[in-house]
């Protein structure tokens, strides 16, 4: 039998039972619940973690593709210097691989940028405003970039953003990774929990398992009674803890009404599909729990 | 309904195995097993050779160490000190899944019977077929006669606790054959149970004993043994201060 089919005859036995086995360990009263209620609220928790990792995953890379993308050259010259820098700027640019598009702002632009700021009646003529021209990059090497124009164009500064957005990118970086860390910890949470359950119903039922190896009975075959109870268990309350939680970030006010940093905190086209995963990671977990707690606690017997 | 048709299917197989294997071959066997629970030692050095098909009474006063020496006989315990083969398994050694199988070849009817409160008898009784995925269609058939035979046919769906003490002995042999083991070992399997019933239970074992089994019962019940006598060639060994002796024969 190849492992595959040692894993799928596993999962059948799980799934559709020995009755006998079943009827010779009776329940233990409140680690039915235990079990349940734990897989349950883990699955709900798992469900947010799951989507503060996506989102903010998503928000991060968002954030350094634009950075990567969208780059700004300053040229602060004296005026009689300025459109010949401009121009040389550009030059460079048409001969710069990875640059998809480039182009001078016009005045008026410029103008249109500062008017929050300083007002609509600005002196624009005479102010000594440095030209900016935007540049749009694809796979850009912004560090060859800057270095060739302070060769040629003393005065063209590159601005890629990164002094102001790289913290953002940095911060949204540890959302993610404590989104992850958060998952990890809810999952050991629940082995932790069916581990406590597994050794609570273990322990009374000794004698069950004492006479069970007495007639004969294989470690696997006793372990087995207690890792489907506890697998089914766990699959139960984390499909109903993930539906509740998909449910609740639904029900999240929607990207635009909320606006700002937390825009789209939840899930996004086959994200929607990602809280099926969870009933199935809790089941292996409650099983691999178990089974541990089980074969523990079965070489205390002969 | 007679304990021959419940043993007689595996007869042949069982015949024609130890014909194979020749007569005189080990099932179990002591060497200087010893054991002590932490502090004195109940047994010291005990050597014992049961043969396959031979039958063994095991005498001694109450705690002597009869159950003990058992226990070591099916691997419930380990020697402290010595070796105890099991169908040429060194029981310390052999492993888990491998004691399992030994003890679905051997049946024991334990003294205080072992059984689970919460099932019903007829579930209890198969719980070694189960218990081994031996489960048939056939055994539901043997399982009936067996009830019959022990006379609690009409005890099937009780559950342990609500049998009599002769109930539950008689119900813990059946368990103990339901297997069809090639090893019998009884832990006082009388000592609930009155004269005719005995006379029953003798009848079956050396009924199983003459089928090739291999039978081990301890009893203190000097009168059971002296019956046999008339039904089967049974050695008589006496325990006593940690030993083992061959009791003589004028019982
Ligand atoms: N689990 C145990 N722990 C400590 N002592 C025990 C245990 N079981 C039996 N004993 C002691 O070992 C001795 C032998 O017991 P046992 O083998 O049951 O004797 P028997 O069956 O001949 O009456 C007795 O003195 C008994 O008290
Ligand atoms: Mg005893």
């Amino acid at each position: 039998m190849s492992a595959a089919q040692r894993a799928l005859a596993t999962v059948l036995e799980l799934l559709i039972g020995d009755r006998q086995a079943d009827r010779a360990v009776p329940p233990t009263g409140f680690t039915v619940w235990l079990t349940v209620l734990t897989a349950g609220a883990m699955a709900f928790l798992a469900v947010f973690a799951l989507a503060l990792t996506l989102a903010t995953g998503r928000l991060a890379d968002r954030w350094a593709d634009s950075l990567a993308q969208a780059v700004t050259i300053r040229i602060s010259a004296p005026a009689e210097q300025r459109q010949a820098q401009t121009d040389a700027v550009l030059r460079i640019l048409e001969t710069t691989p990875g640059v998809a598009s480039a182009r001078a702002l016009q005045t008026t632009e410029q103008a249109a940028l500062l008017e929050p700021w300083l007002g609509p009646d600005l002196p624009i003529d005479r102010l000594p405003l440095p030209r900016l021209v935007e540049v749009v990059g694809d796979d850009l090497d912004a560090q060859g970039l800057r270095l060739r124009l302070a060769a040629e164009v003393p005065g063209a500064i590159l601005d890629d953003h990164t002094r102001w957005r790289a913290p953002l990118v940095e911060a949204a970086s540890r959302l993610r990774l404590l989104g992850w860390t958060a998952l990890i910890l809810i999952a050991g949470m629940l082995g932790a929990m069916v581990t406590l359950g597994a050794q609570a119903a273990l322990a009374a039922n000794t004698e069950v398992i004492r006479v069970l190896r007495l007639v004969g009975a294989r470690d696997a075959y006793v372990a087995r009674a207690f890792t489907r109870r506890f697998t089914l268990r766990a699959l139960t309350g984390a499909a109903g803890g993930a539906l509740l939680g998909t449910l609740a970030v639904a029900a999240l006010p929607s990207t635009d009404a909320a606006g700002g940093f937390l825009t789209g905190l939840s899930f996004a086209g086959w994200g929607w599909l990602l809280p099926l995963l969870i009933p199935p990671f809790a089941a292996i977990t409650a099983f691999a729990a178990t089974r541990r707690a089980a074969l523990r606690a079965l070489a205390r017997f002969e | 309904m007679s304990a021959h048709d419940c043993v007689a299917r595996a007869a042949g197989a069982e015949e024609a195995a130890r014909e194979r294997r020749g007569t005189g071959y080990t099932v179990i066997e002591l060497k200087g097993a010893g054991y002590s629970y932490g502090g004195d030692g109940i047994l010291g050095g005990v050597n014992l050779r049961l043969d396959g098909g031979s039958f063994h009474f095991l005498t001694g006063p109450s705690g002597a160490g009869k159950t003990t020496l058992l226990k070591l006989c099916y691997g419930e315990l380990k020697p402290s000190q010595g070796q105890v083969d099991l169908f040429g398994h060194d029981s310390r050694t052999i492993d888990r899944d491998g004691l399992a199988r030994v003890r679905q070849r051997i049946g024991v009817v334990h003294q205080d019977c072992r059984f689970l409160d919460h099932l019903p008898m007829a579930e209890n009784l198969s719980l070694p077929l189960t218990a081994s995925g031996r489960e048939s269609a056939a055994d539901a058939d043997s399982l009936r006669q067996l009830l019959a035979w022990v006379g609690l046919s009409h005890r099937a769906h009780a559950l342990p606790p609500e049998l009599s003490g002769g109930e539950r002995q008689r119900a813990a042999l059946a368990r103990a054959i339901i297997m069809d083991p090639e090893v019998i070992i009884a832990d006082e399997p009388t000592g609930n149970i009155d004269w005719e019933m005995s006379q029953r239970l003798l009848t079956l074992l050396a009924e199983l004993n003459r089928l090739g089994k291999t039978i081990l019962v301890a009893t203190h019940d000097l009168a059971l043994i002296r019956a046999a006598k008339s039904q089967v060639a049974a050695r008589v060994l006496r325990l006593a201060g940690g030993q083992l002796q061959l009791a003589g024969s004028d019982l």
